[in-house]
C-alpha cells in the first residue's frame, strides 16, 4: 500500500503548467498513474485532450519518454515501442528495465482505437494501456462515444424535446478486455487515489498486457463546477456506476464496495448533462439506466464470489 | 551468390540479410509473401527480429513508428489496400523523422478490386514525404532494399522499395546475392539522435505544433528531402564499390543519339529495353529513360535524359484522376517548363490492374512516336494505351 507522503516526495513525472480545464480528472489521473510507477516508464498517448493539453510544443508536460502517434493507434504504437525494448534489450543496447504504458481516452480506446488495443493484448505485449474515460469526445467538444452512458447529453446526442440524449447503454470495454485474458485489468476512478496506484503497481508488475479503465471525470462535458471533480468521482463508486474491480488469473475482485449501494441519482443529479431527465414527462430514462446499472453490478457481485 | 529468387523472395533474403530491430506487418496480395518468408526466418532463428504480427496495416506501421522512435531499424512490407491504409502514418512516420523502410509491392487501388500490378497505390502516397525507389527487376528490388536502410538512415527520411505486384514479386529471376555477412558489415547499426528508450534524457516526440512553429518544422521536412538525392547518388556508389554493382537514379538507355524516347517506371523499363534492342537493330534510334526514383522527383538528372530526344513517350501506370494524366507525365510536364529544350510530350497510360505491356506494344508506342517526330505534332497528348473502346 502506497503512503501519500512517499508519493509526495517522489520527482515529478507529469508537471504542472499544463493546458488542462481546472478540475480535470484525465491529468489527475495521468499524474497518478506515473507517481504509483516504482519504474522507469515510457508513455504514449492517443490524439485527444490529455495528449493536446500536455504537449503544445514547444513545452511538454511529460518529465518521461513520450511519444504521441495518432488518434486510433496508441496501443499499436506502443506495441512497436516494447517490441524495439525487448530488440535493442536482447543486443545489450538496453540495459534497464522498463516499463510502457499508453494512455488513451474512451474515443480513442472504446471506439477508434479498440481494434489496435485488442491486437495489442492479443498479442501479449508487455503494456499497461490505461483508458482515462469521460464518456465523450469531450477534445472535439463533447460528441457521443460508445463509452457514453444512456441519458447523457452530448452534442451529437443532445436533450431533445423528443430524445432524452443518448437512446442507447454504454460498451462495457472492461469486460471485452477481460475476455481477452489480459495479465490484469481493472476499473480505478480518480477519487480513490490508494485504489488507482495499487492497480497501477499490479498493472506494472504483471506478466503481460494490462487495463485499467479509469473513470475521470469531465467538469466541462459532465457540466459540474470544477471543483467537485473528485466528489463526482466518489459518488460513481457509491451508486455503483463505475464499480472498482479488478480482473487476474481467472479471478474478479471487488477492491472497493459501497457501504451502502446509492441510487444513481445521487450522481446524475451532480451533473448537467443529465440535468433534462430530472424533467423529462417519465422517470424511464433514469429507470432503465438504474436498471442497467443493478443488472452489471449484481453479476460482478456473483462473479467476484466464485 | 548466384541464386534463382522471385522478387519475394529476394526481398525477403534481404531482410534476413539485415536483419532488423522490429519488423511489424500484416498479409495482403502480391506482398504476403515476403512477411511470410520473413517470419520463417524469425522462427528458425535466421534473425534476431521481433516480428510483430500486427493484426492490420494501420497497427503495423503505427508499430514501425513506435519501434523507430524507440530507436531500432524497422522494416515492413504491404501492397495497394495495406499502404492506402497506412496513409495517415506515413506522414507521421516522415514528419517525425523516422528511417522506417517498406518493400512494397506494388498493385491497384480498389474499386473495382483487383490483385495485379499498377504503380496508383504508391503513387497516390507521393506526398506523404517518403523517398521512393522503384526496381525494374529482382536484382534491383534485392539491391535497393539494403540501400534503402542507409539512404533513410542518413536522410532521416522513410523509404519505400518497390516491385511491381506479380511481374516482379513473382517472377523467378536470377539474383546475385551478397555474402550474409557482408550486410550487415556494410550497413552498421543504426545510430539514433534520440531514442524513447533513453529514460535519463527524456524526450517529447510527436507534440502539438500550432501557427506558431509547424511550418518551420514543415520546412525542415522539405530541406531534407532536398538533400535526398545527393545521400542516394552516394549510397549507390558506395554499394557500387562494395558489391560491384551501380545504379543510376534516373536510367538511360541508348539515349545518347535516340531520336525517339519513353519514359517508364518499375519493370516496363526491362521491357522496354528489349524493344529498344529489337528496334535498334533494325536502325532506329530509339532510347529509354527509367525513373528509379520519384520521390524525391529527379529533376536534373531527369531534364538530361528526356531533352535528349525529340519525342517522348511518358508511360504511366496510374492515373492522377485529374484529366491531366499519369504522374510521371505531369512532373516531366512541370519540369521541361523552364527548359530550353523541350522534347514533344505524348503520355500513354498503360497496364491498369496488371494488364500487360509485350515489347510488341511498346515497338508499336515507339511507331507512334515517329510518326509525331516526322509530323511535327503530338496527335492527341494523354492516350490509354491497350483498353477497350479507346
Amino acid at each position: 500500500m502506497a503512503s501519500l507522503k512517499q508519493l509526495a516526495a517522489q520527482e515529478e513525472k507529469f508537471l504542472g503548467g499544463h493546458r488542462a480545464c481546472a478540475g480535470c480528472a484525465a491529468t489527475i489521473a495521468a499524474r497518478m498513474v506515473l507517481m504509483a510507477a516504482e519504474q522507469p516508464v515510457v508513455v504514449g498517448a492517443s490524439t485527444g485532450c490529455l495528449e493536446v493539453v500536455s504537449t503544445i510544443y514547444p513545452y511538454s508536460a511529460w518529465n518521461v519518454p513520450y511519444v504521441h502517434n495518432a488518434f486510433e493507434n496508441v496501443a499499436a504504437t506502443m506495441s512497436g515501442v516494447e517490441a524495439a525494448y525487448r530488440a535493442l534489450k536482447k543486443k545489450g543496447m538496453v540495459k534497464k528495465d522498463l516499463r510502457f504504458i499508453a494512455f488513451g481516452g474512451d474515443g480513442g480506446t472504446y471506439d477508434i482505437g479498440l481494434q489496435a488495443l485488442s491486437g495489442m493484448i492479443e498479442r501479449r505485449h508487455h503494456v499497461l494501456y490505461v483508458c482515462y474515460n469521460n464518456e465523450a469526445y469531450m477534445n472535439t467538444g463533447i460528441q457521443r462515444s460508445s463509452a457514453t452512458p444512456r441519458g447523457a447529453h452530448t452534442t451529437t446526442s443532445p436533450a431533445g424535446t423528443k430524445i432524452p440524449g443518448k437512446i442507447e447503454p454504454r460498451k462495457n470495454l472492461t469486460e471485452i478486455i477481460i475476455a481477452h485474458e489480459p495479465a490484469y485489468a481493472a476499473q480505478a476512478t480518480i477519487g480513490y487515489w490508494n485504489d488507482l496506484v495499487t492497480k497501477v503497481r499490479k498493472a506494472l508488475d504483471a506478466d503481460g498486457p494490462s487495463f485499467i479503465n479509469i473513470y475521470a471525470p469531465c467538469r466541462l462535458g459532465w457540466a459540474y463546477v470544477p471543483e467537485k471533480t473528485v466528489k463526482v468521482s466518489k459518488l460513481s463508486v457509491e451508486t455503483c456506476v463505475w464499480p472498482l474491480y479488478e480482473y487476474q488469473d481467472g479471478k474478479y475482485r471487488i477492491t472497493v464496495k459501497p457501504k451502502e449501494k446509492k441510487p444513481i441519482t445521487e450522481f446524475l443529479k451532480q451533473q448537467g448533462r443529465f440535468g433534462h431527465l430530472f424533467k423529462w414527462h417519465d422517470d424511464v430514462p433514469i429507470k432503465e439506466y438504474q436498471e442497467e446499472v443493478d443488472m452489471i453490478w449484481e453479476r460482478l457481485l456473483k462473479r467476484s464470489e466464485q | 551468390m548466384i541464386v534463382a529468387r522471385t522478387g519475394n523472395e529476394a526481398m525477403a533474403e534481404a531482410m534476413r540479410q539485415i536483419n532488423p530491430d522490429v519488423v511489424a506487418a500484416y498479409p495482403i496480395t502480391p506482398a504476403t509473401e515476403v512477411v511470410q518468408l520473413f517470419s520463417k526466418f524469425v522462427h528458425d532463428g535466421k534473425v534476431t527480429t521481433e516480428f510483430v504480427p500486427a493484426e492490420s496495416e494501420h497497427s503495423a506501421i503505427s508499430a514501425c513508428v513506435g519501434a523507430s522512435s524507440a530507436g531500432a531499424r524497422v522494416m515492413t512490407s504491404t501492397a495497394s489496400q495495406g499502404l492506402a491504409l497506412m496513409h495517415e502514418i506515413l506522414f507521421i512516420a516522415a514528419g517525425l523523422r523516422l528511417p522506417i523502410v517498406i518493400c512494397l509491392v506494388n498493385r491497384s487501388l480498389s474499386s473495382p478490386i483487383n490483385i495485379h500490378c499498377d504503380h496508383s497505390d504508391s503513387l497516390a502516397s507521393r506526398d506523404a514525404g517518403w523517398i521512393q525507389i522503384f526496381s525494374e527487376n529482382t536484382q534491383e528490388a534485392y539491391d535497393s532494399t539494403i540501400m534503402a536502410i542507409k539512404i533513410a538512415e542518413k536522410a532521416l527520411l522513410p523509404a519505400m522499395v518497390t516491385t511491381d505486384g506479380f511481374i516482379i514479386s513473382h517472377g523467378m529471376e536470377r539474383v546475385d546475392m551478397v555474402d550474409d555477412a557482408a550486410v550487415p558489415k556494410w550497413l552498421g547499426t543504426r545510430q539514433p539522435k534520440t531514442s524513447l528508450l533513453d529514460v535519463d534524457n527524456p524526450i517529447t516526440l510527436g507534440a502539438l505544433d500550432l501557427q506558431d512553429f509547424f511550418f518551420e518544422h514543415k520546412r525542415s521536412e522539405i530541406d531534407a528531402m532536398n538533400r535526398v538525392l545527393p545521400i542516394i547518388d552516394e549510397v549507390q556508389n558506395e554499394f557500387a564499390e562494395k558489391f560491384g554493382r551501380h545504379y543510376p537514379i534516373v536510367d538511360e538507355y541508348k539515349m545518347d543519339d535516340a531520336e525517339v524516347a519513353i519514359l517508364a517506371m518499375g519493370s516496363t523499363g526491362g521491357t522496354g529495353k528489349v524493344a529498344v534492342d529489337k528496334m535498334r537493330e533494325q536502325g532506329k534510334k530509339v532510347g529509354l529513360v527509367r525513373c528509379r526514383v520519384f520521390r524525391p522527383f529527379p529533376k536534373d538528372q531527369m531534364l538530361k535524359a528526356v531533352t535528349k530526344a525529340k519525342v517522348l513517350g511518358v508511360m504511366d501506370r496510374s492515373d492522377t484522376m485529374s484529366t491531366l494524366g499519369g504522374h510521371l507525365y505531369n512532373e516531366c510536364r512541370s519540369i521541361l517548363y523552364d527548359s530550353d529544350t523541350r522534347p514533344l510530350l505524348k503520355n500513354y497510360i498503360y497496364g491498369l490492374g496488371g494488364r500487360d505491356i509485350s515489347i510488341e506494344d511498346i515497338e508499336d508506342i515507339y511507331t507512334n512516336l515517329f510518326d509525331i517526330q516526322k509530323s511535327g505534332k503530338v496527335d492527341k497528348d494523354i492516350v490509354y494505351y491497350g483498353v477497350r473502346g479507346e
